[in-house]
């Protein structure tokens, strides 16, 4: 059953970026200025909601798993950064794709960039860290820490664009700037292309927990069969 | 507690001077890099006035990962660690003691290096030594503060000397551009004011935040 439910979401997923494919090449007229690189935005954008989400997951999943010492809460973490990492790879890629054609190079150093890199940087840190320790509850303890101090990089970057003046456009959707920065059909088509990737990200989630699960299952029954 | 961190303090700065392990092999790493600066860029041109924060502090991140990675290697021998908790000192007086410890050890090196960098690269880095001072305090405690959690961390991995600048580096990088940006213009003898200031405030708040969390979360990292 659970099963069944996992492939509707996930296809109702895919029929809906389809839903927005279409919407967003031939709909959408292209953008005054920037022609039509602008429809890259829609998967830039809602990318980098999906991973900041996912790592707000991770960090409440890691504190709860020090807390209460909870396999599945640890399981959760390690599932929703590797699913985060991957959105994380996508906003990166789209945003140079983007620089490329608007501003002629493929990257800049300024601040919203530069913390974007950190945080892969961090992230990639943690999934490496949690190969080396191979004692389950020592993992979990160190790299629940890990997790929780990386989340600060999360925030720096979605705040960079506020504290520092950068190359990177400032905000433009209406929740942060009130309004009148942004088509409303071009801002309603990223919360659309948002949702989207949220199913997509839900269902890689799940799959990737329950991996985490059984590879946990395992580990448990190796150590059993070692220690008879 | 305080009394503990201080005893632990004195434990680690006592043991350093005795052998000067880590301490020398940081300065002479840090010298050698010094020199290789040279190399790397035109030591007569203006242009060194220009970076001179930024390699001050890559030379004081690099050299102070040596020295934090010690600080809970050298409580392994005899399982002193485990006697230390076991005795009831409470793990953040630990990490507080080796904190300030490796606070202290990090300020050795920066005094030795700062003037030495000054003499080669005839740059005046005291013009407004209050300030150099202040960055170097806080900065320091920035590198000492998360180097100690994450050495921590590290302390019972195989590789650990590798995995500890994975994770610390990225970590550290606000206060680090902080640091750097900082001494820049202070080498040029200019206060920082107006959009500077940010950066002050980066450094303060990302030494009272991680503070903050490496208290609170070091219990779950020695003790659980």
């Amino acid at each position: 059953m659970f099963d069944k439910i996992l492939l509707a979401v996930g296809l109702t997923s895919g029929l809906y970026l389809v839903r927005n494919l279409y919407t967003m090449l031939l709909v959408l007229p292209d953008e005054a200025a920037q022609g039509m690189i602008y429809r890259i935005m829609f998967f830039h954008i809602p990318s980098w909601w999906t991973c900041f989400l996912s790592f707000l997951v991770a960090g409440i999943a890691s504190a709860v798993a020090i807390r209460s010492k909870s396999n599945r809460a640890d399981s959760l973490a390690v599932a929703a950064t590797e699913v985060g990492l991957a959105f994380t790879f996508v906003g990166l890629a789209t945003g140079m794709i983007w620089a490329k054609i608007i501003w002629g190079i493929w990257w800049t150093w300024d601040a919203r960039l530069t913390w974007a890199f950190i945080t892969a940087l961090t992230y990639a840190g943690y999934l490496m860290m949690r190969n080396m320790i191979p004692d389950p509850s020592e993992r979990l303890r160190v790299t629940g820490v890990l997790n929780v101090f990386a989340f600060a990089s999360v925030v720096i970057c979605y705040k960079a664009i506020d504290w520092w003046r950068t190359q990177h456009p400032g905000a433009v959707m209406s929740f942060r700037t009130g309004g009148g920065n942004i088509d409303p059909a071009m801002e309603g088509m990223t919360y659309h292309n948002f949702i989207a990737f949220l199913l997509l990200c839900v269902v890689m989630v799940t799959l990737r927990l329950r991996q985490e699960e059984t590879l946990r299952e395992i580990e448990g029954l190796r150590r059993l069969a070692y220690s008879r | 507690m305080l009394r503990q961190s201080w005893q632990i303090f004195l434990k680690d700065v006592r043991m350093e001077l005795r052998g000067k392990e880590a301490l020398n092999a940081s300065l002479a790493f840090a010298l050698v890099v010094l020199i290789l600066f040279s190399f790397a860029i035109d030591p007569t041109s203006e242009q060194i006035r220009e970076i001179s924060g930024g390699l001050l502090w890559i030379l004081f991140a690099f050299s102070g990962v040596l020295l934090v990675n010690r600080s809970f290697l050298r409580e392994q021998s005899n399982d002193c660690l485990d006697v230390l908790l076991v005795n009831r000192v409470p793990a953040s007086a630990l990490m507080l003691g080796k904190t300030f410890a490796n606070l202290l050890f990090i300020l050795m090196i920066e005094a030795v290096c700062l003037p030495v960098f000054s003499v080669l690269y005839n740059i005046n880095l005291f013009q407004l030594p209050l300030w150099l001072i202040g960055i170097c305090l806080l900065a320091s405690w920035a590198i000492a503060i998360l180097g100690t959690v994450f050495a921590a961390m590290t302390v019972n991995l195989r590789l650990r000397e590798l995995m500890l600048p994975v994770i610390l580096y990225p970590m550290i990088i606000p206060a680090l551009a902080a640091a750097m940006y900082l001494t820049n213009i202070v080498s040029v003898g200019k206060v920082p004011e107006g959009d500077d200031l940010i950066w002050v405030r980066l450094l303060v708040g990302f030494d009272v935040i991680f503070t903050t969390l490496a208290l609170g979360l070091i219990d779950t990292i020695l003790v659980d």
